[in-house]
This record gives structure tokens, sequence and C-alpha cells, in this order.
């Protein structure tokens, strides 16, 4: 007999029709880009200049005024301490993280707020991090909007592979913020995969290099069957460009403190010299040598660079790029010749020392035909697409760094160990440690090291009401569920008592319900209208598919009923296309519910029925024909 | 397996009407089911052995997600996506379960009625597993040429394998005692060959 199958896509979703575009962003250090896909074609999104990337930078003026793309950059020079630039590395960082970044960024953080997120002073403002992420989404939004004429709502936004809770969570926070809901997000190295196709290419094993601005990541990726698997990643989330860029502005700077005999370094001659130091960079991957000025307060400064000299003061970051790359692959449990493929992605990998590295490491000439500025936004459109309209391929990504909590000692007992394929929930049982313990401190970390302080701590809380028991009686079970997105909430429960506590894992370092709240209060005036009009369109998506399921029921069992009760039926599906149409969030819940005591019984016969013609002695295998079973067949 | 069918039915969550709870989504209104209380083989449609076809069971493994991973449920109501996430989750947990062959010997032999406990003792009761450890342990930890290295990760290697066919001749003739004692030896034997193969690859590195 045929198996029924029951694709979950076959119901209709006619809610999408009146949905926004859905895009592909790619929020970078430096650079953000977004693209659309449509039918597998893919486009950058581009301003009136035909630019594909938006600097990502963001101008806060004195009297509010946001600015963000060039525009912001170019404020850079005029008013150093009004821009921020490179965000990203502080996405889901805590205070305590700032001391070993404290010196290398080029703005002011506000270092009085204990523990928590990082805080930016700014124009006299104080922002997060992912305020800040927010403002650059907004104008990637209004830039595909702009080019496209439509409404955008939807995203499938990339982080890098080794981003880890804390930086997914402010990420999402900040798509929120800028009025987009994220269908996934997705690792940048996976969507580079999926922009070469390579979802489509021979089985096997694939890398992508991605050294961008700030981050590094290699990623090693299987391709199976239509599945693309994150074999295993690694990287350095505060590697990148920006370290060769400041290898360079200091080296300009120190010539240029030589020629005029300046003590101090100001903000704008920093800013000037980085800006210097990033052009450098760039002219001297096509040229073998050049001259760049430096200008300010009147004091003009020559400084003269060949590529070799460039690459003197490249290579101590492009080797540690090369020995993560090492560990990943060995960390994957393969051979380098086992890679059949290596793309290249990010704007730092046009630098021909990358190039010659990474070919002499993997022995095969990488992929680099797609702009690699773009290629991670092309393939973020490209499974944007697929999350909407449905696809052959499937992302399935592992855990990037391993979760666990403290125990006695300060030793951290591991729950998810990294690369461990997500989604996935895995419980550990704990006990206590004295005689009539009644509450117990859990504290959830995520990193390799053995001890508690060498790793990242991302969440406190203390499970209550432990019932008194002798030390070691009490069972305690600590659960970690990390989503396909990888973000992750921990629950902890007592197993005598069922005494329960859950976390979303955000505190930390995150921003609480609270502060998001009130952000999304703070920020857009129709903030509060988009929010409405996300939640009605939510209600009215599970209203529609209340109604389907009771169509199909009626289609099944219709002879159930006799003809006053499908009448009244049909009367409560009117209502709830009425309600819907009315557009009043409260009048469609009403009408839902006014379905759901219209079917009461219908539904009672309808198990009658099934459970009377199980008894009736069909096998079990019958049974599960009748009802729907295992839609995949073994062979 | 054996209960009656009559408890194999459940109500749909969607269109409330009977369906099955081995079944994944409702015949009637094509909802999604949540990922119910199902053993691991059942779940990836597989046949209870620790002799499993590994290409198999990767294959089932996939066509499952496939269908149920969340990504499939990106634009469907938040119950669906729940459930697909449930489902999602259920499904790695099977097959890193069963990919194992360490995990599969435990998780057969416990499925079987005669549970393992591979987590409970860092310590060995089996003099003779104990004795032949310890020996191997030294061997590995004085090895100090690239060559030594090798040979000792390759006999570990072996071994490895060697015992999972023991497991596997112990199950399929009912010595499930004897499965027990070999599954505790294939831990400390996995162990030793992991650890070996961590010291080859540094030996190689270093120049």
């Amino acid at each position: 007999m045929l198996l029924q199958l029951h694709e979950p896509g076959e119901s209709p979703a006619p809610h999408d029709s009146e949905r926004g575009l859905a895009v592909g962003i790619d929020l970078g250090t430096t650079n953000s880009v977004v693209a659309l896909a449509r039918d597998g074609e893919t486009e950058v999104l581009r301003d009136a200049d035909g630019k594909g990337l938006i600097p990502s930078v963001v101008h806060y003026a004195d009297d509010g005024t946001v600015t963000v793309g060039s525009d912001a950059r170019r404020m850079i020079l005029e008013a150093p301490d009004h821009v921020v630039s490179s965000v990203k590395r502080l996405m889901g960082r805590g205070t305590e993280d700032l001391k070993t970044l404290a010196g290398t960024l080029p703005y002011t953080l506000d270092v009085a707020a204990e523990g928590g997120m990082v805080r930016l002073r700014v124009a006299g403002r104080t922002l997060t991090p992912v305020e800040v992420s927010a403002d650059i989404l907004r104008a990637v939004k209004t830039r595909a909007e702009e080019a496209q004429g439509k409404s955008v709502d939807r995203a499938v936004v990339t982080v890098p592979a080794y981003f880890d809770d804390a930086a997914r969570t402010a990420t999402k926070d900040a798509a929120r913020l800028a009025g987009l809901e994220v269908l996934r997000l997705v690792n940048e190295p996976t969507a580079a995969a999926l922009a070469y196709g390579l979802d489509n290419a021979a089985e096997g094993l694939y890398a992508v290099y991605d050294l961008g601005g700030g981050t590094f990541d290699i990623s090693i990726l299987r391709m199976e069957k239509g599945v693309f698997q994150v074999k295993s990643t690694g990287g350095d989330a505060a590697l990148g460009g920006d370290d060769i860029d400041h290898a360079i502005a200091e080296r300009f700077l120190a010539e240029r403190h030589k020629e005029h005999g300046i003590e101090s370094i100001t903000a704008g001659e920093a800013k000037q010299a980085l800006a210097a130091a990033r052009v450098a960079k760039e002219c001297l991957s096509g040229r073998a040598t050049g001259d760049w000025m430096i200008e300010v307060d009147g004091k003009p400064s020559r400084h003269s660079m060949t590529r070799d000299e460039l690459e003197v003061l490249a290579l101590p970051w492009v080797d540690k790029t090369m020995g993560i790359c090492r560990g990943v692959i060995e960390d994957a449990g393969i051979e380098v010749a086992d890679v059949q493929g290596v793309v290249l992605v990010g704007g730092s990998t046009r630098m021909p020392l990358v190039r010659r590295k990474v070919k002499e490491l993997f022995g095969r000439e990488p992929l680099a035909d797609i702009n690699p500025d773009e290629v991670v936004a092309v393939g973020a459109a490209l499974q944007a697409e697929a999350l909407t309209i449905g696809s052959d391929t499937l992302l399935l990504d592992v855990t990037p760094l391993s979760l666990g909590i403290e125990t006695m000692g300060g030793i951290v007992e591991k729950v998810i160990p990294r690369n461990t394929p997500i989604p996935v929930a895995m419980a550990q049982e704990f006990t206590t440690y004295q005689d009539g313990q009644t509450a117990m401190a859990i504290h959830v970390l995520q990193g390799e090291r053995e001890m508690v302080d060498q790793n990242r701590s991302l969440a406190r809380f203390v499970l209550r009401g432990i019932p008194n028991m002798a030390a070691g009686a009490a069972r305690i079970r600590v659960t970690f569920t990390v989503d396909a997105d990888g973000l992750l909430t921990v629950t902890a429960s007592e197993a005598t008592t069922g005494v329960e506590q859950q976390v979303a894992v955000k505190p930390s370092y995150g921003l609480t319900e609270d502060e998001m709240a009130n952000m999304l209060r703070d920020s857009l005036v129709n903030a509060k209208d988009d929010m409405a009009s996300r939640l009605f369109a939510e209600t009215a998506v599970e209203a529609r598919r209340s109604v389907l399921a009771v169509q199909a029921a009626l289609g099944a069992d219709s002879d159930l009923l006799s003809p006053a009760e499908r009448q009244d039926i049909d009367a409560a599906i009117a209502g709830v296309d009425r309600a819907i149409a009315s557009g009043d969030r409260d009048a469609v819940t009403a009408a839902s519910e006014g379905l759901e005591a219209a079917t009461k019984t219908f539904a009672e016969r309808r198990m009658d029925r099934g459970i009377r013609a199980a008894l009736a002695g069909m096998t079990v295998e019958k049974l599960d024909d009748a009802l729907g079973s295992d839609p995949v067949k073994s062979a | 397996m054996n209960a009656p069918a009559a408890a194999q039915i459940v109500s749909c969550w969607s269109c409330k009407g009977p369906v099955a709870t081995r079944a994944l989504f409702c015949s009637v209104c094509g909802a999604v089911q949540g990922p119910g209380n199902i053993d691991h083989f059942t779940r990836l449609g597989i046949a209870p052995s620790f002799d499993l076809d590994l290409d198999a069971l990767q294959r089932q493994y996939f066509g499952f997600q496939k269908r149920l991973h969340p990504d499939r449920f990106a634009s469907k109501s938040a119950k669906e996506k729940a459930l697909s996430q449930s489902q999602a989750t259920s499904l790695n947990e099977a097959y890193e379960t069963l990919k194992d062959p360490l995990k599969r010997a435990a998780y057969l032999l416990n499925h079987l009625g005669h549970p393992v406990d591979l987590t409970a003792c860092g310590t060995i009761n089996d003099r003779e597993l104990l004795m032949e450890q310890m020996e191997k342990r030294e061997a590995l930890a004085e090895a100090t040429s690239p060559d030594q290295i090798a040979k000792l990760a390759m006999q570990a290697e072996s071994e490895v394998i060697a015992c999972q066919c023991h497991i596997s001749a112990a199950i399929n003739a009912s010595n499930l005692e004897e499965a027990g004692h070999l599954t505790i030896r294939l831990k400390y034997l996995a162990k030793l060959a992991e650890e070996a193969r961590a010291k080859k690859t540094r030996a190689l590195r270093l120049p």
C-alpha cells in the first residue's frame, strides 16, 4: 500500500502574498550587503551609484539624526566622536571582555557600567551595540525597499560561524529592533558555499576561508544528498583585515610623529591614518608600491610602502588564520587532501598574500569568482528564498562552542560538546553537596577550557525550593536546549518535587526583555504599529491554519455530522474569515475560539471512530497506514 | 512496541481527529505532529540491530530531517515551528546515538532489556581489562618516534574494530551478558584509540 504523504508545505499559505519581501543580509563588521533572490536568480541591491556595499558605520548627530553608510564614514574625519564603526566586534560582548579590546577600538566605551552589555558613548548618548546594529539594519532595509519599491519585513541574516550564543542573540535582537523578522541566522561560510552552488556540486568536503574586516572564520562543510552540514567550524571573532589596517596605521603614525616631532595622537589623526592604511592595503593588492598622504591640522605627511613591506606587517595575522585552519581540519577528523574545494570570502582575501597562503595549505586554487564582499549576502538571499518557498537543500548546523555548567572547584562540566548538530537538547544530572541544601546556583558557560574562569560566562540563575535532603540525595536535572539558530535555553528541575526553572540565556551580555521593549518603543515612531501588525499577522496565520484543518476534517469525516451541525461549523468558518478581513486581532481570536467550540462534538466523534476502527482488530501497521505514518520511504 | 493498537492513537492537535502516535504528519489536515515517545530505531525507520548500514542510517536521518527541520516551517505558525524543532531535536539525538558504535551498543542492550552503565565509573571492575589497559597506556606514553606512535594508533584502531565484531556476534547469539562486558571494553579501547590518534597528529605536526 502506498503511504499517504503530506508535505509540510502542502496546505496553502495565503498569508505569504500579503507579506513583504524576504531578503538576505550580510551584516558585516566593515560593510553590510543586502541581496534578493527570485527563482534562484540573485541580485545585490545597490544604491543609485551602483554601490552594493553599505559601510557598517553610523553617525549620530547632536540633533538626534542618524546617518548610516558612506555619508557616516565621511564624518569619521570631521566628527570622530559622533561616529561608530566596527560595532560587530562588540556584539554579545560584556564589559569584562573590554579589557582585551581596550585601546584597539576607535570609539569611547562606557566603562562605568558594571557587568552586563557593553555600552558606547556617542554624541552624548549611551548606546548598546544592538541599537547601533539595528540602525545599520534599518538602513539596509530601507535600501532594499527603495530598490524594490516593496516593503521588506523578513530576512536571513548571516553571522560568523564562531559567534557564540550571546552574539547570535544580540544579532537577532538588532533585527527585531529594525523591524525585521529573522527567518534564520545562517553562518557566513555556509551562505558563501550556497552562493557558489556547492549544494548542487559533487558530494564531498569543502572549506570556506573567510577573512573579513573584523572576523575570521574557517568552516569545513559537508555536502551529501541535498543536505549541507557544517562539519566543523573555527575562527576568531576578533581577527581580520582591521588588524592589518591598524598595523599599517601604526607604522604611518610612527613615521608621521618622527617627521613632525609630535608626542600624542589625536582621535582625528588616528582615524585619518586608519583611512590611509585601508587605501594603501587595497592599492597594494594590485600594485607593488605606492605613496599615501595624511593631513591633519595643516600638517601633511607622506608615507610610502611596498607590497613586500605590507606582507611583512600582515604575515603574523595571516599565519594565525592558517594555524586555526589546521586545527579545524584536525577537529573534523579529516586530512587536507580530502577537501575538494576552497571558497574565499571577505574583502581581505583580495590580498595576494592570503590567496598564496590558502593555495599553499590546501594545495588547490581557491574559488574566488564571486565578489568576495558580496558572496555571503548572495547566499543568504538564496536561503531566504528557500525558506519562504521551499527547497531541496537543507542546512544542518552544529554548536560552535561547548556549553556547560560550573561544578564544585570551578570546573566546567560540559553538557553539549562543540560540533553537536542542532537543534539539540541534552540533560545532565547534578546533586547537592550539603545536607539540607535548598537552593542551587546554576552558572552556564561556553567554551572549551576546563576551568570556569577561562570560559565565557553566559548566564547565572538559582534553582530554589529543593526539598530538605541529605547531601547527594537531590537529583537536579539541567537541560540545555539549542534551537536551529544556535540560541540556548536552560532548564533546571529537581526530580523528586518537580520544582522547575527556565531561562532563555540572555541576561549576562544581552538585553533583557524589558530593555528590548523600551527600545522598541523608543526606536521608530511606527514601531508600535509594526509590532501590532506583526501580532495580527501571527494570529491570522494561526486562524487560517485552524480553518484549513477543519475543512480537511470535513472532507474526511463529514458523514458524522447532521445538516444542522454542519451549518453551525460552516457559519463559524465564515465568522473567522470575516474577522480576519476586519483586521481586528481580538475579533480573530474570538472567532477562532468560536470555531473550536463549534467543532468540539465533531472532533469527539472522529476520535471515537478512529479508536473503534483500531479496536476492530486492525494491525498496528495498517493503522499507521490509515492514520499517517513515516513519510520517508526506506528504499 | 507490542502495546494494544488502541493505545497508539492520539488526537491531532490541529484538526482534533485521530492520528497514530508514530505519525509525523496528520493524514487528514497535514499538520506536523510531536515527536512522541518512540525508540531511536523506530524513529529513524530501521530495524533494531547492532550491525547497521551507516549509509542507510544517514539516508534515513537526512530524509526525515528534510521533512521535519524547522527551516521547513519558517513561515508556519509558532506551534508548528515548535513541534518541528522537537522533531528535529529527537532525530538528532537518535542519529547521534545510533551512528556511534559505543553509544549504539549501550542503547541497543538497554533496548533489549540489559542495561549497561557507561557513565557510572572511572574504575574498571574487570581485572584483566584493567591490566591490559594500563600496559597499553604505558606503551603509548613511552612511545616517542612518529613510527612507534603510528603503529600503536593502528593497533588500537584494529582492536576497536575487533571488539565491535565481538559485540555484534554476542548480540546476534543473544548473549547479552557477554555483549555488556564487551561494550564496557569498547569504551576503554575507543578512548585509547582516540588518544593514540591525537598523539599521532601532534607528532606529525611537529617538525
